[in-house]
This record gives structure tokens, sequence and C-alpha cells, in this order.
């Protein structure tokens, strides 16, 4: 960040300009770097400056975004020092030219060899049994290959661990995913993988799939034109922020109408309305009726878990009703009466369950099913996250929830679609996972003392995961068998460590932890080597957002140090192990590490995307149509997969998913799928009955996922020094709890610390605590249960409360107002 | 940057220069007078030897803008020290208008009836904020209720009991803080300085 607080430079008219979608959430705002000599500025005329506007007078709101947080001054490897600033593009039909206050803070976030990025892992870091000392990529190497190869000889790669990242974005992208992908599943070929945050290898979508349905199908444009937004267990004003705000607002207004009347000549179009489902009043509710004005939002608050009964009485009314749509049903899907026959739930029925009146579960199917006025089906976008994903029973709320959907049309058609909403962006290109469905509960393996090797990439459960205090103490303690024996080397080489430490993993339990990351986190608390990895703007990075759309970051400066791309990184370590193998004469293994000669993040892309056959690709099986130039030519806008076809110089890409009503099926017809009501699980429903608290969690808008940033920003820290944990005031007050008070949740599976929040708008007898941040980790007492393909339910857990102290010191510095909109 | 290259910016030597709300090149002078209905001469005289670099810094930036621009030696920019209204006149949580630096920037001064962060006054409860929020320069609104400043555009949410810290929303910056003085021999509050960049700017002062 700039070290002026009331002035900024500005990029002068030669200015470099490059395209960058935001690092964060699943949205992929586009932005623009750019990125000037440090002793040089542009003036304030609009011919002086690169921005060509006038800064000789105010300039009027909403015209621009640009604060000293967008501004950094950053240093490449040979020393020339660089202005640089990120701002957001007004072109881009994703964000136009708004930021949220995460990717806002993008410049802040780059290196620049002082402050916070000082954080940052310049080098290789060997942990030498009492302290971490850097070294060099030729050693860290050695050693990560060398361990990998006795495990991988002995016990073949079953023992080989790793919690890895497949998403996009930063820590992710197509580049990377395939690095690594091809590293643990064709290389080293390891079922004992885990994703970033659960415990297992798996999708969160897998019902909709099976149902023929990808969770991805529609556009942000959607939004523009649905008739009723139904969003279920999504925040998006928190965590979808410019998707709401650039294309479900500006419909919630109805600044829409006559988008839609052009579109839908003949149907009633009117401004949207919003249902919610979500057991919390969010922000997102508060904001939706200020927008929107509050009789056209409906709020259904339902009991925490009960998404399936209330989807089941919805599907059950609206075929009584005969608002189902029979001939897409006949036509375009296959068992739908055996699905209604198990779902079927009578509205007294469903509103005794989700303790929703029966009339608010009428008028939500008048909203959002009902034909209008003009005699057409309503469009209604379903949105769906981390409410039903991380809910009650993943796999069958999905299938609930997409067998109402198609029960309504409501898939296939402009300005409706079944969607997940997304935490992160996606960027998926990797070899089939080499192990079957359900996958393997990895968290547990290395509870019970197995696996011998951990690699843990751009990921940390230590934060993220469930069951997370007993996850912890097994880590640390098996890693400190290894951490004992390496502290007894004296003068050892990188091949007697590898001896030392394949000793302390083979004959005492002992467990190896590898940590590839941007910095050192909670994760490297427990590690042996830390391997520095970069970000996008240091790399060329692609990835996709919550409607495919596909851009490519561009590189523009170099990572510290030794730091290199994920992607390289793994390029290496399969090279290394390569030489080992070709050093013994052993070609059957040496074989197995080819394919790994890239030079560059391009060669990565090259040998994934592009070359979809036999691979898991969100590309698609055109993926080889995308190029770096394309693409690069495609600007922030970039092209929507799956590609079409490549015409005059761009890429024609996919707006909308299941318009020719094949869906992803062997006969090309969407399945429905039987998902009668299921109530809890038994392992939460004894935390349930024990216990006081229903213990909500998820993002705040401040905070992006585990905060690897966000902790060392001064701006996000100082709002969030501790987890916040909303709670209600008459239950805060019978505690004696006041707000900036640390209270502990405390169950049967472990305890977690929170600075109290007071809010009206949680129910008594409710909690919401932030996920996945450094100081307080709700995982702490969630529960191990999960679903049939190891999804957790994070969301469900329950645990007593009690104030541990008074900070006086939160109180001093952090605000506790409401951050719900509601004027009063 | 460093700090030889911005006082000697193109954006810095037309600082002392001024355009109006309707676009009008005004001299500082006639501005500051406009703004504050407080004469140079009074301002000089309350500025006095006690008041610190700022005020003499705005001495010669209303000599005009070479001054400014030869004064290579200061780290801040040339904030006038502006006499805003009487301290007792303020009544608790009744917010009130003024502009500042100059009369394109929009702010609010507010008594809050308990000691605050940065509040200054007898009771150590007034604070002011630039009200254009940071993030898109949409005004900001108070509410009473909440006592917090409000943007209807993206609806972020800052607390002035808080030294405008965003409570929620999508600035990535808190409220800019109107700095304030109080002359306790006359209870006049002075503002003099904004800590925080006003939206829209490149530099606060034009």
């Amino acid at each position: 960040m700039s070290q002026f607080k009331d002035r900024v430079p500005l990029p002068p008219t030669d200015a470099d300009r490059t395209n960058m979608t935001c690092h964060f959430c699943i949205v992929g705002c586009g932005y623009h770097v750019y990125k000037w000599p440090e002793n040089r500025e542009g003036g304030r005329a609009p011919s002086e400056n690169a921005l060509g506007m006038d800064f000789r007078r105010q300039i009027g709101p909403q015209q621009i975004i640009m604060t000293p947080p967008m501004h950094n001054v950053i240093a490449d490897r040979d020393g020339r020092r660089w202005n640089i600033m990120i701002l957001p593009d007004k072109e881009c039909s994703v964000n136009q030219g708004l930021s949220s206050t995460r990717g806002g803070q993008m410049a802040s976030v780059m290196y620049n060899g002082q402050g916070a990025s000082r954080q940052r892992l310049s080098y290789p870091m060997l942990f030498t049994g009492d302290d971490w000392v850097e070294t060099d990529w030729a050693t860290a190497l050695a050693v990560y290959a060398g361990v990998t190869k006795r495990i991988l000889d002995e016990h073949g790669p079953e023992s080989l661990a790793f919690n890895a990242f497949d998403h996009g974005g930063a820590g992710g992208g197509f580049e990377n995913t395939w690095g690594s992908g091809k590293l643990m599943f064709s290389a080293l070929r390891t079922p004992l993988t885990r994703i970033h945050n659960r415990p297992a290898y798996n999708s969160e979508c897998h019902a909709t799939r099976d149902m023929g349905i990808g969770e991805l199908n529609n556009s942000y444009e959607d939004s523009e034109l649905a008739d009723t937004l139904l969003f279920i267990g999504a925040n998006g004003y928190e965590t979808q922020t410019n998707y709401f705000l650039a294309h479900a607002m500006p419909n919630m207004r109805g600044e829409t109408i006559a988008k839609k009347k052009k579109w839908f000549p003949d149907e009633t179009a009117e401004k949207a309305r919003v249902i919610f489902v979500d057991p919390r009043r969010s922000l997102t509710v508060s904001v939706a009726e200020h927008i929107a004005g509050k009789e056209n939002v409906l709020h259904l608050a339902i009991a925490p878990g009960t998404d399936t009964a209330l989807f089941n009485g919805l599907m059950t009314y609206v075929v009584d009703q005969d608002w189902h749509h029979e001939k897409f049903i006949n036509e375009h899907t296959s068992g739908f009466e055996e699905a209604l026959a198990a779902n079927r739930m009578s509205l007294a029925e469903c509103s005794r369950i989700t303790g929703v009146p029966e009339a608010h579960i009428v008028k939500a199917a008048e909203w959002a099913y009902k034909p209008k006025a003009s005699g057409h089906y309503p469009r209604t976008m379903h949105g769906y996250e981390k409410g039903i994903i991380w809910g009650n029973d993943n796999y069958r709320i999905q299938a609930a929830l997409v067998d109402l959907v198609l029960t309504t049309e409501n898939v296939g058609r402009r300005g409706t679609g079944v969607v997940r909403m997304g935490g992160h962006q996606e960027g998926y290109a990797r070899p089939p996972y080499p192990g079957a469905r359900p996958a393997i509960y990895v968290d547990d393996e290395i509870i019970k003392g197995n696996g011998r090797m951990l690699t843990v990439w751009a990921c940390n459960a230590f934060q993220s995961t469930l069951n997370a205090e007993q996850y912890r103490e097994a880590v640390y303690r098996r890693s400190n068998i290894v951490r004992e024996t390496v502290a007894r080397a004296r003068g050892a080489t990188a091949e007697d460590l590898v001896d030392l430490i394949y000793d302390a993993v083979e004959n005492r339990g002992g467990l190896f932890v590898t940590n590839i990351d941007l910095y050192r986190t909670k994760f490297s608390d427990a590690a042996h080597l830390l391997l520095p990895a970069a970000h996008p703007g240091e790399m060329n990075l692609t990835s996709m957002n919550g409607e495919r759309r596909m851009r490519l970051t561009e590189r523009f400066m170099d990572p510290p140090g030794a730091a290199k791309p994920d992607c390289l990184i793994a390029a290496d370590i399969a090279n290394t192990l390569k030489a080992l193998y070709e050093a013994e004469g052993n070609a059957e293994m040496a074989a197995r590490f080819d394919g790994f000669d890239w030079k560059t993040e391009e060669d990565a892309f090259n040998d994934g995307f592009r070359r979809p056959q036999g691979i898991d690709s969100q590309g698609g099986a055109t993926g080889d149509l995308v190029t770096y130039e394309r693409l690069r030519a495609m600007g922030n806008n970039g092209v929507q997969l799956p590609v079409k076809e490549y015409k005059d110089g761009r890429l024609i890409g996919t707006e909308m998913i299941y318009a020719d009503y094949r869906f992803d099926t062997d006969d090309g017809k969407a399945r429905f799928m039987p998902a009668p009501w299921n109530g809890m699980p038994q392992t939460v429903e004894s935390q349930r009955e024990k216990y006081r608290f229903w213990v909500n969690n998820g993002r705040t808008n401040h905070i992006w996922q585990s905060a690897y940033h966000d902790r060392l920003l001064a701006f996000r820290r100082d709002r969030f020094p501790m987890s916040p944990l909303e709670m209600n005031p008459e239950d805060a007050k019978e505690l004696g709890i006041e707000a900036g008070d640390i209270v502990e949740l405390h169950n049967d599976y472990g305890s977690a610390f929170a600075m109290a929040y007071p809010e009206p708008d949680i129910g008594r007898g409710q909690l919401f605590m932030m996920f996945g941040y450094d100081n307080g980790v709700v995982g702490d007492v969630v529960t191990p249960w999960t679903d049939r393909n190891l999804i957790p339910y994070y969301k469900g857990t329950w645990a007593d409360m009690r104030k541990v102290g008074t900070m006086r010191d939160y109180q001093r510095t952090v605000s506790f107002k409401r951050r719900r909109f509601d004027l009063a | 940057m460093d700090l030889a290259n911005a006082m000697s910016s193109p954006g810095l030597t037309v600082c002392a220069e001024h355009y109006g709300r309707h676009g009008v090149l005004i001299k500082p002078q006639e501005a500051f007078d406009a703004m504050t209905g407080i004469s140079r001469r009074r301002f000089l005289k309350a500025g006095g030897t006690a008041a610190a670099a700022g005020a003499t810094l705005l001495g010669t930036g209303l000599a005009g803008a070479e001054t400014t621009a030869a004064n290579p030696g200061a780290t801040t920019l040339p904030y006038p020290r502006a006499g805003i209204a009487k301290a007792a006149a303020l009544k608790v949580n009744e917010p009130k208008a003024f502009n500042y630096p100059d009369d394109d920037s929009f702010c609010q001064m507010l008594r809050l009836g308990a000691p605050v962060p940065g509040g200054v006054g007898p009771d150590g409860d007034i604070v002011a904020f630039s009200t254009q929020c940071t993030h898109m320069g949409c005004p900001l609104s108070y509410d009473k209720q909440a006592r917090t400043f409000k943007c209807g555009c993206h609806f972020s949410i800052f607390d002035p009991e808080m030294h405008g810290q965003m409570v929620d929303g999508q600035a990535t910056e808190n409220l800019p803080r109107i700095l304030l003085e109080h002359d306790p021999s006359d209870d006049t509050l002075y503002a003099v300085a904004v800590e925080g960049l006003i939206y829209g700017r490149q530099c606060n002062v034009l």
C-alpha cells in the first residue's frame, strides 16, 4: 500500500496495462493492473493519465474506484522498482467497474518486500527440529523426493497423503490443478488425497451431476432475467458480492424489465421477487429488503437442517396445484413418478418439520412456480451454496432441490438455473482420481495413524476442516515424532535426512509434513518443509467463474525470492523423482514421471487444459481451442466454457447449458432421484440433545477464506482480531456476555474460541461464527459426520457457550455496531 | 513514490488551485473564505504560532501555487485550518454538514455524547468524517438509531464512534477522518486536516 493516506500516484499515459481476474471469490471480477516506473507519475489532466480522467476536480459518485490500497510499489528480481495500481474494469461484464472489499485490496497483497508482504515465503525452508532455516530448492527437493521415493517403493502410493486445492483463482487455476494433479494422480497415483475444504476427494455436487445437471449451468445475466430469485443457504451480498450487486440487484429494482420484455415478448415482466431459505436472517436478506421492498422479499427461516423437507413440501404442493411442467417432464426427464412418491409431503408436515408457516410455503410456491398472468411458467433462478452444500446430508438435499427444479423446468431456460453460487473460482483439469467413490476419509486415516507423508498444498485444514481439534492433535503428535528425530541430526546431508525421516515415519508412527504455500500458516506450525509458491500476477493463470467465464490473468511481476508457480513446483518434484529412478536404472518407474518438462506455466496449460482427452477438465472436449494468445485478446470478458468455436479472431462460448435439453446422462434425459426427508444424523442429533446452541458458521464480507492475506492487513485484522460470534443479545445477557468478550464453545468434540458480537437478528439458541479464521476455529466443535460421499455437515453442530473473559482492547478498537443494513 | 517526487509532481503543483462545485476555477483564498465564513485575517490569528505546520503551509499555500511546490521540506499536504462550528452548538447525535478541505468535499461533524476515539471538544465526543463513501463516493446518510453512516449504493456501513471503521461493506478504506481541534477560549472547532483519501480524488487538496 502507498505510504500516503491522502493521495495516490496516477498511472501515466504510457503505463503498462494488463488483465487480472480477482484472486478471490467465485465471481471473478475483472481488474486492470497498471505498472509504471517508481519515479514517474501521470498528471491530473485527462490527457496526462492512463485513466483518462480529470483529477483536477472532484470526481462524481460511481465514476471510479481508486483508493490507497489499490496502489503499491513493487520490486522485480532485477532490482527495478515500479508503481502498480489495480483498478476494477468498467468494461468487464461481470463486475462492470465494481470492486468488492476483498478484490479492492489486491494491490496491497502483492509482494513489495516490506510490511505484511514480508511474511511471504521467499525460499524453501527446512525445520531442523527446533527452528526454521532457509534452504535451496535442490536440497528441499532432494529431501521431499527422497522421502517420497522411499515410501512409494516400500508401501506404494497409499501412504502418500495430500491436502490439495482443486479450484481456480489464487492457489489454483487450470495450470496448477493440472500440474499438481498430474503429479498426484498420474505419476504418484495416490488415492489418499483430500480437497482443500473437506476430508476426502469428492464433489460437492455429486447429486446434481448424477441427475445429469452440472452445477454451473447458467449465466450471471440470468439473474437479471429471472421472475423470482430463490437463494438457498446463500449469502450473496457477503460471498458473491458483485454478482449480487451487478446482476441480481438491478432485477430487484425493476431496472431489467425492458430487457425481459425484449427477450420474452409475450410474458408478464415485473421486477424480481426474492426468496431466501436460511435459518439465519443474513446480511443479504437485510440488503434485499432495502433494495426490493419488504413486500417483495420472503425469508423462509427454516429450522436448521430441514431443507430437504422444504423442497419436498414445495414439490408436492406444486404438483397438487398442477403447476408442474408435464411436457418437459415427459419428454426430457425420467423417474418423476418414483421421486414424487418418495418425496411426497403434505403442507402440514412440511410446516411442522421446517417451522415455516404453511402460508409462507404457499407464498413461496406461488412466487416461484405459479403460472404468471400471461399464462407462462415463471422463470426462477435457484442459487444455492454452503447452506445446503455443507448442510444436513449434501447428497439428499441436493437431490430434493433438483427434483423440485426439474418438476418446474427451471433449467435450460434463460432466466432460470439451478446453480451453486460458489466459493472459490473454478479451474479444474486433472487426470482421473485413482480411487473409488466414496473416496477415502483422509483426515480420519491421518488420525488413525495411517499415511506416512502429508503434503499440504495451498490450503489449511487446521483452520478449515471438521473435527479440527482432534485432527490437529493427531498431526502435531505425529509430526513431532519426525521433528525429534531431525533435531538429533548433525552434519546430515539431504540423503541422511531422508533416512532419518523415513525411520521416524516407518518405525515410530511419525508423519512427514510439507507445506506448499504463499506464507507460513497455522498448518506450517506442524510442518518440516515449506516450499514457496506464487500467486496470480506473479504467474499467468487461467480460471473460470460461476458462469464458466474463463479469463487469463497476466503475469506482470516476479514472485518473491525463489518462489515459483505450483505447477512448476510439481514439475520440479516429478523431475527429481524421475532422476532418482533413472539413477538406479528403474526405467518403468522413471517413465511414470515423464511429461513434466515444462519451462513455464503456459507449458502446463498446454499439456493439460488443451489436451482434454482422457482427463477431467472443466474446459471439456474443446479445450484445445483455447490458447493464452486467444484468451489475452478476449480480455477481462474472456469466454464462457465450453468453447463452441474460434471464429474471426474470437473464442465463442456457451451462455446457457442444457438449452437444447440434452442432459449429462446416457440417454440425455435428466434423472429425478427419490429424496425422502431423512431427519438429523444421529451423531449430530446427540450434540443437539446435549447442548444449548446451534453453531451456524460461514464467511463474512471482510475476510477471504483462511485469511491468509487478511490476517496480515490492518484494515481486516483490526475489524476482526478474533473470529466474530454473532449471538442473540438476550442469550448473551443470560450468560453475562458482552460485546468483545472472549467466549468458548464446547461440546463432545472440542472447544472453539471467539469474540462475542451480539446481534438481534440471530435467533435465540442460535449462533453464527466466522468460518476458517486463524484466531478461533469453528471446526473444533464440528462433528466428524459426513454424507455418503464424505461431504461434511459443517453447519450442523451444537455446543454450550461460556464467557472466558473480557478483552478491553477489542472493546476499545472494534466496532460492534450492527452489520445489517436495516434503516432505522 | 518518495517525498521529493511527490512534492514536485504535477498533482501537487496544482493543489493550490481550486475548482468550485461547478467546475469554475477559483483561487484558494476565495474558496476558503466562501467555505468557512472566516476571514483570512481571523484565520491567521487563530492559527497563530500555536497551530502546527498545517497553518504555516496554508499560509504559504495561500500565497500561490508556486510556493507550495517549492516546499520540499513538507511531508503533509497544505490543508486549510477552517473554523467549522461552535462546539456548544452541536446537539448530541445530530450530524451537522460542512465542507472541507474545499467546497466539493462533503463532511459531517457529530457530537456523540460520550468520549470516542479521536473525539475533541470539552467532552472528547466530537468527530467529523468525509461523507462520500470511500467505495464509490455515494453520499452517506446518518442512521441515528444505529449511530452509523450508511451508503445506499452498495450498503457499506461506517462507525463514527470507532474512528470511521467500516462495519461492513465494499470499501477498502475506513471513512476519512477530518482531524479537528477545539479552541477552548471561544469554543470554536477547527478542521485542520484529513486522514484518509477522499473519494474521487488523487490528492485530498485539489
